[in-house]
């Protein structure tokens, strides 16, 4: 792999950039592999990079329908946090975090990392009792996240609106550690360091089937460029995880809907920290390119169509313009939806499936970008040992048939 | 300062009304009709932006909404201002503000451009490369400073005062685009008899037509045939026109999102006038006439200020008589260039030379420029440009044949200011895109033009790449036919490709240059050295052609990838100048064909869209509805604190103003209301609460199907406190319910919880057992719900009532009785959330005041005190009732918040019953309710406090349960709280821990009752 | 904003409606005879089609009715809709 580094960029310079090599070569997919993953975003390509790194295990192709980074992960508005609730969340995402605040060097590739904060806001009672519910489990738990009253909130975000709305700010929930990454280079930095040590990313291929033996075990899988065997299959397909598991008889408990999202038009650093408030379904933030970054809750049917409702995203700039009354000058520049993939209790499932050799990475709903590095570190350790890491083994699908809920939303009452 | 390059006449200025102006603290003057864009090119100032990324001057490159580089800050005052506008779409009027952006001190001289410098180390992703070490680096040092330098114009930092409004509206025909095939598709369809609408996003409808010189249509010249057809339309009752709207988005079912400037170009716009309007706008059939965009050619410093688009530079000279130089290069792929340089020697502009890339160049637009004795070289290309804030010469270059190490010969620089470039027509097929409609490419044309329609809509004219006049306007009334006659057909389904025109009843002999089909897509050819050239392809973000070379060098073959990595077509103008290029450029780079390289999406909005628009009137108070009760303004007059409760306002409590003028604090306020109600009576509006009547001769077996508990033994005349689940075995609600008879029932609810559970209930009704006869009506409006609570409650209301014995013995706890108070008819419950004896008046709302204003006056001898919903907090926790949505989140079974006795053990099926069989809901481990007590009486826990066992245990510490509720008690004189604690209900008795971040709390667990346990106050 | 035809009411935009989720799920007559993984089968497991998907809508704002539509995920068109207790109407395969 090329070095990454200031100096080879000003070494590469001066021949004009013309040394520069692919950051990922572009294969014909091999006869057999040891593991194949489903499904070239984040997740999947960060599994891929594990299962080499800490496994061992370089055979591994990353097969996708498009091009790699080309679903969710180049779709959300990157925000990253680990202030769950439950034990077994926090574990999870604070995993993730703490994975993130080493991947640029541990990749070689800037995935801009900004802990910038995140701040939930509060805006009644109700949302004041959970944000300081989260407050004291998260510091239990090693997470931090502290509460904030309405003038902390205005000290550290000045642009908001904290009293002259319908529902005036009473407070909200700070997790400084908080904030964004660049989503693209987050998943070419993964494609780039996996396919470095060896992982085929093979694009433009699609999944049209997967080829179980006479004991029901995984065989490989069927695609538009031909059969490819392995003994292992991750899927990792996000909003299409449901039509990918069925085709190996596997019913799932997830629905995909439209999840949409807009940027502005470029300015001058304006909005200093990432801002959520579930109560009125917005949240925001300002990209290092100066766009603010704007999203909310899904629209409220299933679909693969990408695209949303008008007024859908009506309803999230009322509360844009409602939180930074100042902004409603500013102009939407660009408008899109991904589809993501909700579970009845809305934490994902990383697992292994009835199926022997076919393992699962979904449900991330609308917050999976943040679990990108964890959730495919431990997805990776689930494949490779044919066993969950502790940190996903309450992440199963039996979780549904015992009731072993994980259920943030009901508990949180907050957007993920 | 004059309009030094103003012509002496012609244009659509209206050369009798100057207009002042000023641009970065200068004053200038244009003409009403002018763009801020054409007034300051007639003034000779091009210098008007810098760019992202090397701050390089930059000026106007186009004349309409594609623009990439005039990007101005326009500032009516502090709160009136905007960013990013394009002064080519900025009208002017008197007095207007504008500034540039991105630059520092000036425009003329900015810091910034030391970007330019090393740029050589700047190249397409570079920060993906670098800014990682050391580590932590990044958010402290690298990041500001790159945030700093991005960005463009400055955010407003007041709120914006304007309004905007929001309609919707139904047409039987919209036409986007008033341009000669839009027109004419709305003069068709109009005739036809359809409701048309024709929008266009520039101040004047008439698209290409206000730039005609010479053409001429139906023997008329283009000018007045358009004024003619305008006023033919107007008068048209069946047809609204709206100029400055734009079509920005296409959603499913042919609905259009049109925003329209209302105020923008007025001096000083009338109050009651809108800035912008929403229009949602759903059309039966849809005619797209939104003509096409020039491209500019992608050759070294094509950015410096005075280069322009050549169709561009023809709309200033003709549209607006300005002149975009003295002495003109003409660097054209196509006949556009030919068009401008007759039109600009016409106008007194010198074109010193037509440099044509294309080896041969026959045709009547060459051979009339040739014999006006202009300089024309085929095979030739601009290979360099001269000048620092605006162009001073070109340096003109022979294309060699066959094959060269050099592409180019020697170069020659002529002397210029301005140079002018037409690499063919791109036609727009965003909204076309947008509606899902599938593009296919057109290789005669070079261009992706509209396939395979999903939508009930058409294309005509430029748009579906129809060249010539004639053509366009025969094309554009073609489908304004069609789609009138299609719009007759309700049940008329989406269409495949959009029909070649059909016969149409009308001709329109025309006279117009047909520029035909040329075009060039890519990077021209030059022999200078690439590391220090720059040949942009996304002016604004300064991409340039090496920098996408270099992205596919480094793998990014998939266009998206290219787009994402370079961030060409990711500027404000979306790609519209830079797409296609950067498209050319790939396929080269990679071999292939332009087909095979794919196309970006087209996304929503077509021009940026103000944030303002889509909220509309939602601010303040109309962001949600204000629900009220019939009481609240009495609460309100009498000093209550309110709180939201979903989007009720309730009463929160009632300061009583101090003897020094200030008012009790809400601890004051709770604890005199707490002892109010206990110790002689209380009053409270009870009305948010959720009301549903459920009706019908099969009303108890649905109940008995909905509720936890068994309804079929309860008796007309009595309450039951009934406990409702999800199907997955969680309480989702609570609430007391009446049965007046045996086919009725009066079910309440939580006040957040009504319409969850009206849906829940209609939900298993209509769906799941219609055989059912049971009617839900909800009723939570109808009542005015009146709590009267305390050992004084029945002694209060008893002079009031009628028709019902409240004596003890006749009307025991939990029962209902109807009959009147003072007249009124009421359903009156002995209930209580207290702990105490008390009565729930159900009224009619309109009567809730007036019977609220008589309890309140017959309560006075008992100093009754109206309590609110903290009070009511604090009486229903002493009491250990929960509060569903507080002590329960969605996780707890009914056992967990001893809840239990209300679940009907012997019923065979409710909705949630099974769930609760499942191997998680009997965990031992699970979470119950319990009450808390701490040490010391004074300290109140923090609700959403955790409860451990061991606080020093190292992190993570494991976790037992948290604190749901916690109060002072002013009756108690202690602090008390509710919690769910794992194990609970074994755990009475036990100490357990609340770390808290600076000291740890030791509590007792104990009963969750701490008020009256045997309940002996209820029965007064 | 897509336009609903409620099979009671008309053609009526989509703001009147409430989305309720894949149809032609009946609640099990004897649900305490369902094993656990039949009984989360029938609460949490969902076809998720990509293509041809029966669903219930409300019309919440209008009649009130539940009723039962066919719709295509991919283009988020319906190709028809029905009143609840209809079977689904034999056009094409849920999930392609």
């Amino acid at each position: 792999m090329q070095k990454f580094s200031g100096f080879e960029l000003f070494r590469r310079a001066l021949g004009g950039h013309k040394s520069w090599q692919p950051q990922w070569r572009n294969p014909e997919p091999k006869a057999e592999y040891d593991v194949i993953i489903v499904g070239a975003g984040g997740h999947g390509l960060a599994a891929a990079y594990y299962l080499a790194k800490e496994h061992g295990i370089t055979r591994v192709a990353v097969i996708e329908r498009g091009w790699l980074g080309g679903g969710n992960t180049g779709r959300n508005t990157t925000i990253v946090r680990s202030n769950y609730l439950f034990d077994e969340s926090a574990a999870l995402y604070e995993h993730a975090v703490k994975l993130w605040e080493g991947l640029s060097t541990d990749l070689n590739y800037n995935v801009m990392y900004s802990a910038r904060g995140v701040l939930m806001l509060a805006h009644n009672h109700h949302d004041e009792i959970s944000f300081k519910r989260h407050v004291h489990a998260n510091r239990l738990n090693g997470v931090d996240n502290e509460w904030l009253s309405a003038e902390q909130v205005k000290e550290f975000c000045p642009p908001l609106n904290i009293r002259s709305m319908r529902y005036p700010i009473i407070g909200g929930a700070l997790q400084r550690r908080g904030g964004t990454a660049r989503h693209d280079a987050v998943a070419w930095g993964f494609a780039r360091a996996a396919d470095s040590r060896g992982v085929d990313i093979i694009q433009n291929c699609e999944v049209t089937g997967i080829r179980r033996g006479p004991g029901g075990a995984v065989e490989g899988v069927e695609t538009s460029k031909g059969f490819i065997r392995a003994k292992k299959v991750g899927v990792s397909a996000a909003g299409h995880t449901s039509v990918v598991m069925a085709m190996a008889g596997v019913r799932m408990p997830l629905e995909s809907y439209p999840l949409q999202a807009l940027v502005s038009e470029p300015v001058k650093p304006a909005f200093p920290t990432v801002v959520m408030s579930n109560t009125i379904h917005a949240y925001i933030s300002q990209s290092d390119k100066g766009e603010m970054v704007i999203g909310a809750g899904t629209d409220a049917y299933t679909s693969y169509s990408q695209r949303g409702a008008l007024h859908v995203t009506t309803h999230t700039l009322d509360a844009i313009c409602e939180l930074v009354p100042q902004f409603r000058r500013l102009r939407m520049l660009r408008n899109w939806g991904g589809i993501v993939d909700v579970t009845p209790d809305r934490s994902p499932i990383i697992a292994k499936t009835p199926v022997p050799g076919l393992y699962v990475n979904c449900g991330w709903g609308t917050g999976g970008f943040k679990a990108t590095p964890g959730s495919g570190n431990v997805f990776a350790h689930t494949i490779a040992r044919d066993e969950p890491h502790k940190i996903n083994a309450p992440f199963t699908l039996e979780r549904f048939r015992d009731g072993f809920l994980i259920d943030e939303a009901a508990a949180a009452a907050v957007a993920h | 300062m004059t309009n030094r390059f103003r012509t002496h006449s012609g244009g659509r200025i209206d050369r009798g009304a100057p207009v002042s102006f000023r641009f970065d603290g200068k004053t200038y003057s244009g003409f009403k009709g002018d763009t801020l864009a054409s007034a300051l090119i007639a003034n000779g100032v091009h210098l008007v932006g810098r760019s992202f990324k090397y701050h390089r001057p930059r000026g106007f490159i186009s004349a309409g909404s594609d623009e990439p580089n005039a990007l101005v800050n326009v500032a009516r005052d502090a709160a009136r201002m905007s960013p990013n506008l394009r002064a080519t779409q900025v009208e002017l009027y008197e007095g207007l503000k504008a500034s540039s952006q991105n630059r520092w001190p000036s425009l003329g001289f900015d810091a910034g451009a030391a970007n330019d410098f090393v740029s050589p180390f700047l190249p397409a992703g570079f920060y993906y490369k670098t800014f990682m070490w050391p580590a932590g680096a990044w958010k402290r040092f690298y990041e500001p400073k790159i945030r700093a330098m991005a960005g463009l114009g400055v955010a407003p930092t007041l709120p914006d005062p304007d309004r905007y409004t929001q309609n919707y509206a139904y047409c039987d025909v919209l036409v986007v685009g008033a341009g000669p095939a839009g027109l004419a598709a709305a003069l068709a369809a109009a005739a036809g008899g359809a409701k048309v609408w024709l929008v266009d996003e520039q101040a004047e409808l008439g698209g290409s037509l206000l730039a005609e010189r010479t053409a001429t249509i139906e023997g008329k010249p283009a000018q007045q045939w358009l004024a003619d057809t305008l006023a033919t339309l107007a008068a048209m009752d069946n047809v609204t026109l709206l100029p400055r709207t734009t079509a920005f988005a296409y959603f499913p079912h042919n609905m259009i999102a049109l925003a329209e400037r209302v105020t923008e170009h007025l001096a000083a716009p009338g109050a009651d006038l809108p800035r912008e309007r929403l229009w949602q706008l759903r059309a039966r059939e849809v005619v797209l006439a939104t003509g096409a965009l020039e491209r500019p050619l992608v050759f070294p410093d094509n950015d410096r200020p005075g280069v322009l688009l050549a169709d561009s530079a023809r709309t200033y000279l003709n549209r607006y008589g300005a002149k975009p130089g003295d002495r003109a290069v003409i660097f054209t792929a196509c006949d556009a260039g030919y068009r401008t340089a007759l039109d600009l020697a016409a106008g007194g502009v010198a074109v010193v030379a037509v440099a044509d890339l294309r080896r041969e160049v026959h045709g009547e637009l060459p051979a009339r420029a040739l014999a006006a004795g202009i300089d024309v070289r085929p095979a030739t290309v601009v290979t360099g440009t001269t000048g620092r804030l605006r162009v001073s010469g070109a340096r003109l270059a022979k294309i060699k044949g066959g094959p060269s190490v050099d592409p180019v010969g020697a170069s020659e620089t002529i002397a210029c200011d301005t140079v002018l470039m037409s690499g063919g027509f791109t036609p727009s097929v965003h909204l076309f895109s947008q509606s899902r409609g599938k593009l296919a490419w057109d290789a005669a044309s070079g261009a992706y033009l509209p396939g395979t329609s999903v939508e009930r809509e058409r294309s005509a004219g430029a748009c579906r790449g129809i060249t010539g006049l004639q053509r366009v306007l025969e094309d554009g009334y073609g489908q304004g036919e069609a789609a009138a006659k299609a719009s007759r057909d309700a049940a008329s389904p989406a269409r495949g490709a959009t029909p070649p025109p059909g016969p149409s009843a009308k001709t329109f002999p025309a006279q117009a240059d047909d520029l035909g089909t040329d075009g060039f897509i890519g990077a021209t050819p030059h022999a200078r050295n690439p590391a220090f050239t720059k040949a942009f392809v996304d002016w604004q973000n300064d991409v340039t052609a090496k920098d996408i070379t270099l992205a596919t060098r480094e793998g990014f073959r998939s266009i998206e990838h290219v787009k994402r990595y370079t961030t060409t077509g990711m500027a404000t103008d979306q790609g519209k100048t830079s797409n296609m290029n950067t498209l050319g450029i790939v396929a080269e780079a990679l071999g292939e064909s332009v087909p095979k390289i794919g196309l970006t999406t087209f996304r929503p909005p077509f021009t940026p869209t103000t944030f303002g628009l889509f909220a509309g009137a939602a601010r303040g108070d109309q962001f949600d509805p204000v629900r009220k009760t019939a009481i609240h303004d009495w609460a309100a007059e009498h000093g209550a604190a309110f709180e939201d409760v979903s989007l009720w306002k309730r009463a929160w409590y009632f300061p009583k103003a101090l003897p020094d003028g200030r008012r009790e604090d809400l601890h004051a306020a709770v604890g005199r209301e707490c002892k109010a109600v206990r110790s002689s009576v209380g009053m409270f509006d009870a009305s948010t609460l959720g009301k549903i009547e459920v009706v019908g001769p099969d009303a108890a077996e649905f109940m008995n199907r909905m509720y936890t508990n068994a309804w079929a033994k309860l008796e007309p005349g009595r309450l039951r406190y009934g406990v409702m689940l999800r199907e997955d075995g969680f309480v989702m609600d609570d609430g007391v319910v009446g049965r007046m008879a045996p086919d009725r029932f009066h079910v309440t609810t939580t006040t957040g919880g009504a319409p969850r559970v009206l849906a829940h209930m209609e939900d298993y009704l209509q769906t799941e057992w219609p055989d059912l006869d049971v009617w839900l009506t909800s009723t939570t409006e109808q009542w005015a719900v009146i709590a009267v609570q305390g050992p004084k409650a029945r002694e209060v209301l008893a002079p009031l009532i009628e028709g019902i014995d409240l004596a003890k013995e006749a009307f025991p706890h939990m029962s209902v009785r109807e009959g009147t108070i003072l007249g009124v008819p009421t359903r009156l419950f002995s209930v209580s959330f207290t702990g105490e004896l008390g009565f729930e008046v159900n009224v009619p709302a309109q009567y809730g005041r007036a019977v609220w204003e008589a309890i309140f006056a017959a309560g006075e001898r008992f100093g009754i005190t109206p309590y609110g919903t903290e009070t009511m907090h604090v009486l229903r926790a002493e009491k250990g009732y929960i509060i569903v949505g507080q002590e329960t989140d969605g996780t707890q079974v009914p056992d967990d918040v001893n809840l239990g006795w209300a679940v009907g053990k012997a019923k065979k099926d409710f909705v949630g019953k099974r769930s609760l069989a499942r191997a998680a809901m009997s965990a031992p481990d699970r979470k119950q309710l319990v009450g808390l007590r701490t040490t010391d009486p004074k300290l109140v826990l923090e609700e959403g406090a955790q409860i451990v066992a061991d606080p020093k245990a190292p992190v993570p510490v494991p976790m037992l349960g948290f604190v749901t509720s916690s109060y002072y008690s002013a009756v108690l004189g202690h602090s008390i709280a509710l919690a769910v604690v794992k194990g609970g209900r074994a755990r009475i008795g036990t100490r357990l821990s609340v770390p808290m971040p600076d000291r740890v709390i030791e509590v007792e667990i104990v009963e969750p009752v701490f008020y009256d346990p045997k309940g002996d106050r209820l029965n007064g | 904003m897509l336009i609903i035809d409620c099979p009671w009411c008309g053609a009526r935009p989509e703001i009147e409606f409430r989305y309720g989720g894949e149809a032609h799920i009946a609640r099990p007559a004897d649900p305490a005879a369902m094993s656990d993984q039949e009984w989360a089968d029938f609460l949490y497991n969902r076809t998720n089609p990509k293509g041809l998907h029966a669903e219930r809508w409300r019309h919440i704002h209008g009649c009130g009715r539940y009723f039962n539509a066919v719709r295509d995920t991919v283009s988020d068109f319906f190709v028809t809709t029905y009143k609840a207790g209809e079977p689904r109407p034999d056009i094409g395969e849920s999930g392609k």
